[in-house]
């Protein structure tokens, strides 16, 4: 019953905040400076293109009104007119949604199966040389930037070895380089975050409890220290959330990788303001999705907080 | 030595040290004492003084480095346990040999029921499945006197009180039926009231189980109630030993006699009067370990300390079983005790 109460509230709140980061979205495009009837119609038009465009795209009303309109349009899946598919974005973005989810997915995954277990083995074997070598990687990986590491796979990987596609979509073997430069830094992060937090516990008086009963090492790290130390370490993935959707828009141009980042690079060249709006309000959705699910997650893991 | 009075735990002068930057210090220094079957042994003194440590080593569970035991036999279970590896450790561990600790806010797992993490030792000395071992942690619960044990057994530790929870690491120190549980502090983080319930608790079980139980305390009104006998400590030392009657009756360590002045009590001198008594303490602290003195440690505090004390006093029996570490062993408790012993 608590569970229910608690997932309840979480979404009920979602829907307050989401009013007032869409309008937050709307006032920025709006005091975006230059004339956006103008910027879409291209400097060759003649006035009275430019003031079609102004009646197309509602600028010819009050702000008031150009924002109750917008609010009641998005509601109803209406995102406005965009110059790029002359008409409502919105299917277009949710049909490169999936490439954009995959890629996310997979890189989180990666991350799960590298970081947390080079995190654990760090720990367990502190201050000595799997610790320092791993460690060594771990800094190494939060200094590269992902689209030169991007670049580098494409460089080696794809040119010289001829081993992987250089870009788009062409099966799950593409998915490998995109995923490696996304994850990344998200690895070395959470390989950090988890060795500290491991080393934290592992200290706590619970681990000797655990030795006093008999327990062996192996035991107590997998049954008891890693359950505790997950709970900081989902904050960080899901903190990273962010960093992920924008590290995409970089990773699928450098691949070419047809996703929605892709798609806003695209919209911001041609001066689409709806389309790259629209994008944004999308983003804004998910991530508060993502969020919903971390917090699930710590409900999963911390039974602290089912009481709460 | 025959079988019956063949002790459970032999601890012949152990002495466990801490490699630091400034140099190898020696927290326990060569302790000796003996535990039979069903005895408690109390060992006491103030913070610092060495019985956690010593406690700690009979476990092994010091972590190595920095600390490690320079010397002395600890025979237990027809071993010796200071020269045992880890893997004979932990199959005694939670099995022949478990502790419970001071904090029982944090020594549980906050993630793990509470049911699980009794059944856990039984899984791991008994072979029994996890169904068993779940079963045999409810009737534990039952033994501690939790209520509803069977639900209870499916709580996280974060829904009990610190009495509740110290009972919970009674049970699981209990599980296995060891023949020695060491007590470091078990009811020094609880109220009172509490305090006397868990004692109850933990001596009902072990005169049921036939345990023997070292019960480390500074608390000398704990030791009064539950303890056969007596160690007293101090900065790393043992300066006392005796049964519990002749220590409170004549204390023969100016340390031992300063920890009984120093309790509490209603109807002291002066009480009666209706006005406040300054309770008496002992002047200064224990000594860092990097700053002990040569010769008795107790020196810079002791009302009794004399030239001859530069050089360390031997332990010397004074009547049958009652030892003290002392020059001025017969003064103590004559001239600065007067009106208290």
């Amino acid at each position: 019953m608590p569970v229910i109460s608690f997932v309840a509230l979480r979404v009920l709140r979602i829907v307050p905040i989401a009013f007032g980061v869409v309008t937050i979205i709307f006032l920025i495009f709006k005091a975006v400076p230059g004339d956006q009837a103008t910027l879409m119609v291209g400097a060759t038009a003649t006035q009275a293109e430019i003031d079609a465009m102004r009646v197309r795209l509602g600028l010819d009303r009050p702000i008031l009104e150009q924002y109750v309109s917008h609010m009641f349009g998005l509601v109803q899946g209406d995102f406005g007119w965009s110059s790029t598919f002359r008409g409502n974005p919105l299917p277009y973005i949710l049909a490169r949604l999936p490439a954009t989810l995959a890629l996310m997915l997979s890189a989180i995954a990666l991350t799960i199966v590298i970081g947390v277990p080079a995190g654990v083995v760090a720990a367990v074997h502190h201050d000595r040389w799997i610790d320092h070598l791993l460690t060594g990687f771990v800094v190494a990986l939060l200094a590269v930037p992902n689209f030169w590491l991007g670049l580098m796979l494409v460089a080696v990987l794809a040119v010289q070895m001829g081993w992987l596609p250089s870009h788009g979509f062409e099966g799950p073997a593409s998915l490998i380089m995109p995923t490696l430069a996304l994850a990344a830094r998200l690895i070395a992060l959470v390989a950090r975050m988890t060795r500290g937090v491991m080393l934290e516990e592992l200290r706590k008086d619970y681990v000797r409890t655990a030795r006093a009963k008999g327990l062996e090492g192996r035991t107590i790290v997998v049954r008891h220290v890693l359950r505790n130390a997950m709970i900081p370490t989902v904050t960080v993935i899901g903190l990273q959330m962010g960093y992920l959707l924008g590290g995409s828009t970089v990773v699928e141009r450098i691949f070419a990788w047809p996703g929605v980042g892709d798609l806003l690079l695209n919209a911001i060249g041609m001066r689409d303001y709806t389309l790259v709006q629209g994008i944004v309000v999308v983003y804004v959705a998910g991530f508060m999705l993502i969020n919903l699910v971390v917090e699930g997650l710590y409900l999963l893991i911390n039974p602290r907080l089912r009481h709460a | 030595m025959n079988v019956a009075t063949e002790p459970v735990l032999a601890v012949q002068g152990l002495t466990t040290g801490f490699d630091t930057a400034r140099g190898r210090l020696v927290a326990v220094n060569d302790l000796s004492f003996s535990l039979a079957r069903g005895e408690t042994l109390a060992i006491v003194g103030e913070s610092g003084c060495g019985k956690s440590v010593a406690a700690l080593s009979i476990m092994r569970l010091l972590e190595t480095p920095p600390a490690l035991i320079l010397g002395g036999t600890i025979r237990f279970a027809g071993r010796d346990l200071a020269q045992a590896d880890e893997a004979t450790m932990s199959g005694l561990r939670g099995a022949k040999l478990s502790m419970i600790f001071q904090e029982p806010m944090t020594a549980l797992n906050p993630s793990m029921k509470v049911g699980l993490q009794i059944a856990e030792p039984l899984m791991r000395h008994r072979g029994l499945t996890r169904e068993a071992a779940l079963a045999r942690a409810v009737e534990m619960l039952d033994l501690v006197r939790i209520p509803e044990a069977a639900r209870r057994a499916e709580d996280y530790p974060h829904r009990m009180s610190g009495g509740m929870r110290q009972r919970v690491m009674i049970a699981m120190a209990l599980a296995c039926e060891p023949d020695l549980l060491i007590a470091d502090e078990p009811t020094t983080a609880l109220d009172v009231t509490i305090q006397a319930q868990v004692l109850e608790i933990l001596r009902a079980l072990q005169a049921r189980m036939g345990a023997a139980v070292i019960l480390i305390t500074h608390d000398l009104g704990v030791v009064a109630e539950v303890a056969d006998r007596v160690v007293v400590m101090y900065a790393g030392h043992k300066v006392e030993e005796a049964d519990v009657a002749s220590l409170f009756a004549r204390p023969r360590h100016p340390y031992t006699h300063g920890l009984m002045r120093s309790v509490p009590r209603v109807n002291a001198p002066g009480r009666a009067s209706g006005g406040r008594v300054r309770l008496p303490e002992i002047a200064g602290i224990v000594p860092a370990l990097d700053q002990r003195p040569p010769g008795c440690p107790f020196v810079p505090r002791c009302p009794l300390a004399s030239a001859r004390c530069a050089e360390m006093p031997p332990l010397a029996e004074h009547s049958p079983g009652h030892w003290a570490a002392c020059w001025h062993s017969d003064a103590v408790g004559q001239a600065a005790g007067a009106g208290h012993a």
